[in-house]
């Protein structure tokens, strides 16, 4: 049904609130990542427009960069929990799901196998959006497990390396000695090895990444998407700083991102070889529909 | 997004309405268990999708939906990774529109609480059974019912079987109710792990050929966030990040339409299961009032007192939620004692009907047992013996 699941009656136009009724009119629903993509963010009807998160929140502005990048959104459907990151996500002009404290991989499972029951010729996105704790600490049994049985959905976790939302606990992602609340001394575990469990529990498609590229970061959530839907779950580990709790000024934030590139984020992208198929089949198909507009645009010029 | 591999039905089947398959269609008797009877009755109600964890004495439910699901009765069937994780999953598929099924007993109801008791938040059209024991600990696996106590109020209509037919009946009627637009929260059906699971008794059973028609999501209260079915489910505006106002605003508006939607389940009890109580001789002074496999202890004391020439009734009471306040209050408006009987040690019944009651103190609280003991009738007759002032010569 696509756009026209969220295009209102004629009638009932005048009563709605303006920047839905432009979203409908002028959004990216429906649209070519050409024509709407990220590399117009600011320019087009995105499909989150502000925002609750604090003053240079990397993680609000990698979500905004997860709605541009979307290959369908209007066939998509997130899921989240608790957490700075719902805030944003939950704003989105795409359907959300808040769930209970963790629980978005197991709420992902049911709904992904429930859409498959019910539109098996249809492709319908589902992307569970979480922070640290709810992906690796309250939620780790679900996420794992959605992960070892293979559920064909795209789990992104915003890692901020802290519970920024709750006030700045320490997490099972936070770094080794990081003093925070609830460490007083200092974070005496290890850091997670998010990637690694994911690829240990199945994980077709896995990225480990600090989300400065925008082009980059764009077709990372584009490829974890559409490996999903074919072969199996697909996981990103993004860092999004919580500049609040770790005390980056606002004007640091984006150095401090390039920083973490040189270390614990520094780019890692797996894929199986079914993935890669996948990917390549995708890539090359865009990539012959943007030449063929161009050269079609040519021709009427 | 491609399709998947699902068994497929060895039988064509009519869909009819729950009115007919629970009063018109012919039945059969059959002597099956009552984890039987609630898998039949999963079978019969044309079931989308059941998601399964194991607990004793629930997991020969899902043993059996398992089964019936390889037999193509159900869509899709899988063993989630524990409790919390299968309510939530429940939740999660119930957004995509589909019937729901799915069972547990005592510590796992409890570890997937969370989650149910944001069902009728959600607005979760699925129907949970309970198959009761102990909550740990000391470690035990026996029947009891304390974990209806802790499941009373999230929201849920709560219905209690007495035995397999009830199960059966229960079962299949509450697919019908959780569906109706103006309920449109869980229906969860409880009976006594082991007393009922594992144990046979006479179930008259329509055929299997005959199943509730198809779930339609489209008419749903709440739509399915589907991308389908406007109006179209996307929030631009969430109310908790706006203003602690609002959203506390919001939230309590919508626990009373939870509760409302509660209470407005009472028609459909009425309509598919004949009512909230069963009221047997209702001109007598003493009433046992008793649900579940205390009903039936219940029903075999009030037979006994018959027998004596004793003038004692007996309240069933099928439904927890919504709690038949007027239905009891109408029962008993005569009565001078009410022996509550319970298989648990809180007595959370007794407190519901000395609350239902103006005259709370005509309720004798008990006998209970717990912990997985039977109840024995000789207890009930002891009370009802002493609320007649006369001797009763206890022997167990």
């Amino acid at each position: 049904m696509s756009l026209k699941y969220v295009t209102p009656a004629k009638v009932f136009k005048r009563y709605l609130p303006k920047d839905y009724v432009e979203l409908v009119d002028y959004g990216p629903f429906g649209k070519t990542q050409e024509e709407a993509g990220p590399q117009n963010m600011g320019q087009f009807k995105e499909l989150v427009e502000e925002h609750p998160m604090c003053s240079g929140c990397w993680m609000a502005y990698y979500i905004r960069l997860i709605f541009a990048s979307l290959p369908c959104p209007e066939e998509t459907v997130t899921l989240g929990t608790a957490g700075c990151g719902r805030l944003a996500i939950s704003q989105a002009a795409v359907p959300f799901i808040y769930g209970n404290y963790g629980d978005q991989n197991a709420m992902a499972s049911g709904l992904t196998r429930a859409f498959r029951l019910r539109f098996p010729d249809k492709t319908k996105d589902v992307i569970t959006i979480a922070g640290d704790g709810g992906t690796m600490d309250i939620g780790f049994s679900m996420t794992m497990h959605s992960w070892i049985r293979g559920e064909k959905f795209t789990t992104i976790m915003l890692d901020n390396e802290v519970y920024g939302n709750t006030g700045g606990q320490e997490s099972g992602m936070s770094p080794k000695g990081a003093v925070l609340k609830m460490a007083p001394l200092g974070k005496k575990g290890e850091k997670m090895p998010a990637t690694d469990l994911a690829i240990a529990a199945g994980c077709v498609y896995v990225v480990r990444m600090s989300p400065t590229n925008i082009k980059k970061a764009a077709q990372i959530i584009r490829r974890a998407i559409f490996v999903a839907r074919e072969v199996g779950p697909t996981f990103i580990h993004a860092y999004t700083s919580c500049n609040i709790e770790y005390s980056i000024p606002t004007e640091e934030v984006f150095a401090d991102a390039k920083e973490k590139e040189k270390g614990r984020f520094a780019f890692y992208e797996y894929m199986t070889d079914a993935s890669k198929e996948v990917i390549e089949r995708v890539e090359g198909e865009e990539k012959a529909a943007k030449k063929a507009l161009k050269a079609a645009r040519a021709e009427a010029n | 997004m491609s399709a998947i591999e699902r068994p497929q039905p060895n039988k064509t089947k009519t869909f009819v309405d729950m009115d007919y398959l629970l009063h018109e269609a012919p039945r059969e008797q059959h002597f099956i268990t009552g984890a039987q009877a609630m898998a039949e009755a999963v079978k019969r109600a044309n079931v989308d999708m059941a998601i399964a964890y194991p607990i004793t004495p629930q997991s020969e439910v899902m043993h059996l939906v398992g089964d019936i699901y390889a037999q193509g009765h159900l869509k899709e069937y899988y063993r989630a990774e524990e409790e919390l994780g299968t309510m939530s999953a429940i939740a999660g598929a119930a957004r995509a529109g589909v019937r729901l099924f799915t069972a547990t007993s005592g510590p796992g109801l409890l570890r997937g609480l969370e989650a149910i008791a944001s069902w009728p938040g959600h607005r979760v059209p699925a129907v949970l059974g309970v198959l009761t024991r102990v909550v740990n600990a000391p470690l035990s696996i026996q029947p009891d019912n304390i974990e209806m106590a802790y499941l009373m109020h999230c929201g849920a209509v709560m219905l209690h079987a007495e035995n397999q037919q009830d199960t059966f009946d229960m079962t299949l009627a509450a697919f019908a109710i959780t569906e109706k637009v103006d309920v449109y929260i869980p229906v969860s059906v409880s009976t006594e792990g082991f007393f009922v699971t594992h144990a046979k008794g006479y179930v008259d059973m329509m055929s299997e050929d005959l199943a509730y028609k198809d779930f339609d999501s489209v008419a749903a209260p709440v739509p399915a966030m589907d991308n389908e079915t406007p109006p179209a489910r996307i929030q631009r505006d969430a109310p908790v990040q706006k203003s602690n106002f609002m959203s506390y605003l919001i939230h309590s508006v919508w626990q009373q339409e939870i509760w409302d939607s509660n209470r407005r389940a009472m028609k459909y009890i009425y309509q598919y299961l004949g009512g909230p109580i069963e009221v047997v001789n209702p001109d007598a002074d003493v009433f046992v009032i008793a649900s579940g496999c205390a009903a039936a202890q219940g029903r075999e004391a009030q037979r006994y007192a018959e027998e004596e020439n004793l003038n004692v009734g007996l309240i069933k009471v099928r439904a927890i939620r919504p709690f038949p306040i007027d239905e009891i209050n109408a029962a008993v408006k005569n009565a001078k004692t009410l022996i509550v009987p319970e298989h648990n040690i809180i007595g959370w019944l007794s407190k519901e009907v000395k609350a239902a009651i103006p005259n709370g103190g005509i309720v004798v609280e008990g006998p209970r047992v717990y912990g997985g003991m039977t109840l024995p009738v000789e207890l009930i007759m002891k009370e009802i013996y002493t609320a007649l002032g006369l001797e009763y010569d206890l022997k167990l």
